[in-house]
């Protein structure tokens, strides 16, 4: 599968200029609000005709206005999440999830749809109307309505950012279970490292309407670059889920030699998975210490250190084959005499690698 | 309770006022639509103009709605000659005439109806629809009609309430013909102006007060209802 995105449009003042092309999998559009992804994705779902552009998907030519090509919405088969659930108030659940297979075809068998409202938890549901459903139920729903209109390509537009802390904990796994379990290429829109570090196989960074960076989560996401917010950046690593903890609500991550407690997940162990660390959330101790609260104290050698920039620094520590990142102060650096070589145990608050 | 017993001919006059009412509510519904469509979505040269113009029965004075219709609709009048012409269909003195008076003077009241439950329908359930694969026909029929039906029905209400107690416009355009013009508010008039015509006046004006009464009281729970729907989720 390939998706190839080109895109000119001016709104106003505010120029859309963006080309970017994805080979499954999950595409993040990463970047702040304001910096025109929703418009992109708008673009590819045929809602918004841009001023030029071309969108491939496959080979198959869905929009090129140079040929005065353009597949109006209802024909192009994207699903489409959008950030509010857009549930139809009129409908049941179960009528709303079987909008999109009314227009699919007859290709869709129940069993199709037995197995959608499973995979989304969502068969105490059904019978209900959308106006009685909490955020994140209303947001599962709208995820499944979209898979059952058998898309060739699914569409997020924020899907988590109108829900709280714990909604998005709710959802994230099983949107995990649908980009493993079904192999419909996903364009991802968010401004969260979180999500998309979790999420994303691909990063294309937006900022002003324009591409400033793409490619694989793991390079784009560690990098400290502009792209990123300065507050936000850390380093992704990569793990699997080892063991629960389920006297104490935790969940055990093995990445490379170390492992690393993290909050409770609803995921099976061997599952894989991407933890994101944010630098600030990092402290770093030149000895081993004890009587500590934080669950994570990693053993590592410091990698470099960056340059300094408002009085703090990023220090890259190699822990067992993961590189960390922690942002310290100046202070802090000279205190302990950091520099590359050294040996430093890494600390990690469990509760800071919530989502 | 003898003296509530209807006459032949009062039954006849309340009879032609619900056939009148009735008519002029269903022919005037499709245009009311397109109509409401266009002032609530269009965007096109010419649309203040068009709510002028539908909003005019509103302020003219019937006697002047009906003079109009007179001009237009008469055997001589330009529309009037072309149908009767073509089509054999004639408005001037028939009942179809009371029926178009009634149905001008209600098609404000129904687009105005039509119109705010269009306005109240979130847009972006009909981009999700078109998401799900509906072209813009199954949209509207499956997206946004279900969510402006309690509208459509309380500005069907409206319109036949009005039609119910049309008078000035209908006397006026099709003059007040017992059996074929004389509606319910024709009728009324006609036993006031005549000795002991009392009685009758205020059997019909029971029978027009039930009709209203009832008529609003379902237009303002289909309104109360309309909201709750569109209430997106």
């Amino acid at each position: 599968m390939s998706l190839e995105v080109e895109a000119r449009h001016r709104i106003g003042s505010f120029v859309i200029d963006a080309a970017f092309r994805s080979d499954g999998g999950v595409t993040a559009l990463f970047g702040r609000s304001g910096s025109g992804k929703t418009s992109l994705i708008n673009i590819i779902a045929g809602l918004l005709r841009p001023d030029a552009g071309r969108i491939v998907l496959d080979g198959d030519v869905i929009a090129d206005s140079k040929r005065r090509l353009f597949t109006p919405v209802h024909r192009r088969r994207f699903g489409y999440v959008f950030q509010e659930a857009r549930l139809f108030p009129h409908l049941s659940v179960r009528k709303n999830l079987a909008y999109g297979r009314w227009f699919a075809g007859a290709g869709k068998s129940a069993s199709e749809f037995a197995k959608v409202v499973e995979m989304l938890g969502i068969g105490d549901l059904l019978e209900r109307r959308p106006s009685t459903l909490s955020g994140g139920e209303r947001q599962r729903v709208a995820v499944g309505r979209a898979l059952l209109a058998a898309p060739r390509l699914l569409l997020m537009d924020e899907p988590l950012a109108a829900l709280d802390e714990a909604r998005k904990a709710e959802i994230l796994p099983y949107l995990e279970r649908l980009r493993d379990e079904t192999r419909i290429p996903i364009v991802y829109v968010s401004h969260s490292v979180a999500e998309v570090a979790r999420l994303a196989e691909r990063v294309v960074v937006i900022e002003n309407g324009r591409v400033k960076a793409s490619g694989a989560a793991a390079a784009i996401l560690s990098r400290p670059t502009a792209a990123i917010e300065r507050r936000e950046t850390g380093a992704l690593i990569e793990g699997v889920v080892d063991s629960h903890d389920a006297a104490h609500n935790l969940t055990v991550v093995r990445a490379g030699e170390c492992l690393i407690r993290i909050p409770h997940l609803v995921t099976a162990p061997g599952h894989g998975l991407r933890l994101y660390i944010a630098g600030r959330d990092v402290m770093l101790a030149t000895t081993k210490p004890e009587g500590i609260s934080a669950l994570n104290v990693l053993q590592g050698t410091i990698v470099d250190l960056s340059k300094a920039q408002e009085g703090s620094v990023d220090v890259r520590v190699d822990c067992g084959g993961n590189i960390i990142v922690a942002r310290i102060t100046v202070l802090s650096r000279e205190a302990l005499g950091l520099e590359p070589g050294k040996s430093v145990h890494v600390i990690i608050k469990t509760v800071a690698l919530d989502y | 309770m003898d003296w509530m017993a209807l006459s032949d001919a009062e039954w006849t006059a309340v009879r032609l006022s619900l056939r009148v009412a009735t008519v002029a509510m269903l022919s005037s519904l499709p245009l009311a639509l397109l109509a409401a469509m266009a002032l609530a979505r269009g965007r096109f040269w010419g649309k203040s103009v068009l709510n002028g113009l539908v909003h005019m029965p509103l302020i003219l004075p019937p006697v002047v709605t009906g003079f109009v219709l007179l001009i237009l609709f008469g055997r001589r009048g330009p529309i009037g000659a072309f149908l009767a012409e073509n089509f054999g269909i004639v408005f001037s003195f028939r009942w179809t005439g009371a029926a178009l008076a009634c149905a001008v003077m209600g098609f404000p009241l129904m687009v105005r109806s039509i119109r705010l439950s269009i306005e109240a329908v979130d847009r972006k359930l009909e981009d999700a629809a078109a998401t799900l694969g509906a072209n813009p026909i199954w949209v509207f029929l499956t997206v946004t009609l279900p969510l402006i039906l309690p509208g459509i029905v309380a500005g069907m209400i409206l319109s036949f309430a009005k039609a119910m107690g049309e008078f000035g416009a209908t006397i006026t355009f099709v003059s007040n013909i017992p059996g074929e013009t004389q509606t319910l508010s024709a009728a009324i008039y006609s036993f006031t102006q005549v000795p002991g015509g009392d009685a009758g006046a205020m059997r019909l004006a029971i029978i027009s007060i039930v009709i209203s009464m009832t008529a609003l009281m379902l237009s303002e729970f289909l309104a109360a209802a309309a909201a709750r729907r569109t209430v997106a989720a």
